[in-house]
């Protein structure tokens, strides 16, 4: 119970700190572009961190790109002329939704394709478990059939 | 049938071994270091002043030779690693530029006077904006640019006379053979 207590605490604490730490204060004009703004930091990727996005940065370069999307944002520019604004300049790294391209297609298809294929592999192995005992009991039937005329021969013979 | 249940017996060590080549490969890869999204493309357009009070410096008068952009800054640790590496090539004759990355221009001045000045010319980008043109995350970066100002590679961390000699300088002997672009030629 009191360990539990102390994760609680534990975790909102870490909620918090980080609740404040991606404090900027910004100024917008509209509910709408600030919920833009809100909405690209979210699914944009700090370059710097291996795995935060900006909204949860404090890094420099994530503070910077933040206030240049903020500008963008401000100047009128759609959601997605910002995302290729940034991936003209850091690349597919910096969208945690890259863009369709030869080069992600595995990052896209990959998953679906493996789905396929174990589902395919499923339904051969169901489909050759019905199979196998069938032909297995028939195999043994046959066997057993020699076997037993074989020891009859057999035990016929001596009396002979 | 026998064959078929050696292949699936197989399978697990088979597995095993693929995944063991793959992870053994990456082990040494550092998924910091991220292509530049900016290869092959002229510098983006740009000028600024220069660190000294010269005359603005922009994309256009860095062109008509090869050259190494350089982006550092005093409060960045690896740069003063790899500054003295800078000063020995600047001997040599490698043009280098400087890009004072979001920096204090009297500490910049004043790291300079005590350490060398290997460039050629200091770019000073106060606010980063050159630097978030160029995709630059971080410095260290160092550019290898083409005599029609064409980013050819982007080396990310410190410069050093290994990586020096191994990648840094044939692309930029490369770069000082490089042609201006076709549609200068009529």
């Amino acid at each position: 119970m009191i360990v539990r207590i102390s994760c609680m605490v534990f975790i909102f604490f870490m909620v918090s700190l980080s609740a404040r730490a991606s404090m900027e204060i910004y100024e917008f004009e509209t509910a709408e572009s600030k919920q833009r703004y809100q909405a690209l930091i979210a699914e944009l990727r700090c370059p710097k961190c291996q795995n935060q996005n900006l909204a949860d940065s404090n890094a420099e370069i994530a503070k910077d790109l933040k206030a240049r999307v903020y500008k963008l944002v401000n100047e009128g520019r759609s959601n997605a002329e910002i995302v290729s604004y940034l991936i003209d300049r850091y690349g597919d790294f910096v969208t945690y939704r890259p863009p369709l391209r030869p080069a992600t297609w595995l990052l896209w298809f990959g998953p679906f394709a493996l789905f396929f294929l174990v589902g395919l592999f499923l339904i051969w192995r169901t489909y050759r478990v019905n199979i196998a005992p069938e032909s297995d009991t028939e195999l043994d039937r046959e066997r057993l059939e020699k076997m037993l005329s074989r020891h009859a021969e057999k035990t016929i013979t001596p009396e002979d | 049938m026998s064959d078929n249940k050696t292949f699936l017996y197989m399978l697990p060590l088979l597995i095993f071994f693929g995944l063991a080549i793959l992870l053994y490969s990456s082990l040494e890869k550092d998924p910091r270091l991220l292509p530049s999204a900016r290869l092959g493309q002229v510098l983006p357009e740009f000028s600024l002043p220069s660190l000294y009070g010269e005359k603005a410096i922009s994309d256009q008068s860095m062109k008509g030779e090869a050259s190494l952009v350089n982006v550092w800054a005093t409060w960045c640790p690896s740069c003063r690693v790899e500054h003295p590496v800078l000063n020995q090539l600047a001997e040599e004759g490698v043009v280098i530029y400087g890009l004072n990355y979001k920096d204090d221009p009297v500490e910049a001045r004043r790291y300079l006077e005590r350490l060398g000045n290997p460039y050629k010319k200091v770019i000073q980008d106060l606010s980063g904006d050159l630097g978030l043109d160029l995709g630059v995350y971080g410095a260290p970066e160092t550019y290898v640019v083409g005599v029609d100002g064409t980013i050819i590679y982007r080396h990310v961390g410190v410069v050093t006379l290994e990586n020096w000699r191994s990648i840094l300088l044939p692309l930029y002997q490369k770069a000082q053979i490089h042609s201006p672009s076709k549609e200068a030629i009529p």
